[in-house]
């Protein structure tokens, strides 16, 4: 039906002679997260700025909510929330004057603006802290701060660059709960994260990049199948580790990823059956302490995936 | 016409960003009023017991033009941080991504500042005035002394925005800081510049911050200002200092505006 909310095709970009960016598409659709994986220095965040109009692709296009990022930029920027890979946000004022000074620069009247600030730190769990200099707040408030900062005038789409980098697990899973109600609202979230269970958790559909392009894009259960299913064995005397490693070299014919005592390998197309496994370690005298058969991680894929590439060049 | 409207409404909220600042740091307050006191009394009275002024005259009477024109230049850096600042930290990418007005964000960091320099001006002129500092040629004149001042500094605050985002690494600007000692004490501020050895006295001729001390000197009646027989920018003060701030002016804002749209692209 309707077009996707965000779309990138054959974007160029390179800084002196890095190319960050060689020719990268990526399509959201209206109302999804669309999370994009990437090691170090793929291009995540330049691909970010580019579709929030603070920098110009060399070459292709991309439109964001309906309209060019470059030609149109004016229309595309009361549409969009940026929150950059580092808290932006002024140290030296309040929690409610740097969400009351962005909504007046978001051009929102001075009460609107204010009770946005009012309502959006309730929601978010910052009121008592609001009225407190930012400077002496922690990594997680300040970057929920950041968060709602891009929340005053409601986006059609967000923009989160690494939304929980640096933060434990408890704050983690709270940016993760505001995403989830924002999408939950209708909003369009473009995610850039290196944990792969972050966009597991949120994703919709998940963009691989690596060195400026998109390498695999598809559900987190879709990359997962590309790989197949994975088998760990847990021996449960280290010293049978070797006799294990030829067992399952044998079952699958792949060289298993080496562990003190637990061993994974990729399943063959075939498929294994967890009986015959069972029985061939017992025949080898190999007592195991678990078996099992399971998806693989998105970081097994990403990892995977990315390696394979490196491979190739 | 709108797109003016936003310009004005925005620069105004950065300009009520800075006052915001303040609020949050008291401490601030207390330095921002302090420390031209301070300066008054420091320069007055050490400087004062040992120098001499050419003509005879009050020491003090012949500093404030001096001090006054060194603040107008060491406030250059302060710009320079606060742009840097806000660049390294994403803020401006922030402001850039918003439907904020383009033009808003120097804009307004300019005007801040002057509404910072008219209050730092104010209180080293009251804490002059206290130490014996007088304006001897009457309001026009005195109010003339202080729209230089005001105008110069706006100026050269366009070149702070400039190199703020050029650099846009705090840091690095904080670096700048010691290269704006000399560039103040090279001048007619503290001392008379017919001392200095032939080049050090050119460079100080001609630096502005002597032209801002002299065209204060004369505007107030203070010693020390034109004598017939010194160079161009000295015997003119009041047309060097216009003709300076008409440059920065033309050189800097498009510089500033043209950076700080272009930054990372
Ligand atoms: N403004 C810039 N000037 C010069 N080089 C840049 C600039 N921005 C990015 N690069 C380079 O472009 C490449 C891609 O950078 P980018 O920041 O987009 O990667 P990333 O995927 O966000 O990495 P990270 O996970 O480290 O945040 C890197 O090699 C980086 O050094
Ligand atoms: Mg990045």
């Amino acid at each position: 039906m309707a077009d996707p909310m965000v779309v990138a095709e054959g974007l160029h970009r390179h800084f002196g002679a890095t190319h960050a960016l060689r020719g990268l598409d990526l399509s959201v659709p209206a109302g999804t997260v669309c999370g994009v994986l990437g090691p170090n220095g793929a291009g995540k965040t330049t691909a970010v700025r580019i579709l929030a109009t603070l920098c110009r692709p060399d070459a292709g296009h991309a439109r964001v909510a309906g309209h060019d990022v470059v030609r149109e930029a004016d229309k595309v920027r009361p549409r969009i929330g940026l929150a950059g890979q580092y808290a932006a946000v002024d140290d030296m004022l309040t929690g409610r004057a740097n969400l009351r000074m962005f909504g007046r620069l978001s051009h929102l009247t001075r009460r609107v603006a204010h009770r946005r600030a009012d309502e959006l730190l309730d929601r978010f769990g910052l009121a008592e802290a609001a009225d407190r200099p930012v400077g002496g707040w922690s990594g997680g408030m300040r970057r929920r701060l950041d968060l709602i900062s891009c929340l005053l005038v409601r986006p059609d789409v967000l923009f989160l660059d690494e939304p929980t980098t640096g933060l434990d697990p408890r704050s983690r899973g709270q940016i993760w709960d505001h995403v989830r109600e924002l999408v939950a609202d209708g909003t369009t979230v473009l995610l850039t994260t290196q944990h792969l269970d972050e966009a597991d958790q949120l994703a919709d559909t998940v963009t691989v990049i690596d060195h400026g392009r998109a390498i695999a894009t598809g559900t987190p259960d879709e990359l997962k199948a590309t790989i197949g299913d994975r088998l760990d064995v847990t021996v449960a005397d280290p010293a049978a580790l070797d006799r294990a490693v030829t067992v399952l070299e044998a079952l699958t014919g792949a060289e298993p990823a080496p562990g003190d005592e637990r061993l994974s390998v990729p399943v063959p197309g075939g498929g294994l059956r967890l009986a015959d496994v069972v029985r061939a370690l017992d025949h080898a005298g190999v007592a195991a302490a678990d078996v099992r058969l399971r998806r693989p991680t998105l970081d097994e894929v990403f990892l995977r995936l990315t390696d394979r590439k490196e491979a190739v060049r | 016409m709108t797109a003016l409207r936003w310009t004005v409404s925005d620069g105004l909220t950065l300009v009520g960003r800075e006052l915001a600042r303040l609020r949050g740091a008291p401490g601030q307050i207390v330095t921002l009023l302090l420390f031209p006191a301070v300066m008054v009394l420091l320069f007055g009275y050490v400087f004062g017991s040992a120098i001499r002024v050419p003509g005879g005259g009050d020491y003090r009477e012949y500093l404030m033009p001096g001090l006054f024109a060194m603040v107008t230049f060491t406030a250059v850096h302060g710009v320079m941080v606060r742009m840097a600042g806000d660049a390294s930290r994403g803020v401006m990418d922030r402001f850039r991504s918003m439907p904020t007005a383009r033009l808003a964000v120097p804009f307004g960091q300019t005007g801040a500042d002057a509404l910072g320099g008219l209050i730092f001006v104010a209180v080293m002129a009251a804490a002059g005035l206290a130490v014996g500092w007088r304006p001897h040629r009457g309001l026009l004149p005195t109010l003339g002394a202080f729209a230089l001042i005001m105008l110069l500094r706006y100026a050269l605050s366009w070149a702070g925005v400039h190199v703020g985002l050029a650099v846009g690494d705090e840091r690095a600007v904080d670096n700048l800081a010691p290269l704006m000692l000399p560039v103040t004490m090279i001048s007619n501020a503290f001392v008379p510049t017919d001392g200095m050895p032939a080049w050090l006295r050119f460079v100080a001729d001609w630096n502005p911050v002597s032209a801002l001390t002299a065209a204060c000197r004369q505007l107030f009646g203070n010693p020390g200002g034109p004598a017939g027989n010194g160079p161009w920018p000295l015997e003119h003060p009041v047309t060097a200092v216009l003709l300076w701030s008409a440059a920065l002016l033309a050189v800097f804002v498009p510089l500033s505006v043209r950076t700080f749209l272009r930054r990372g692209r």
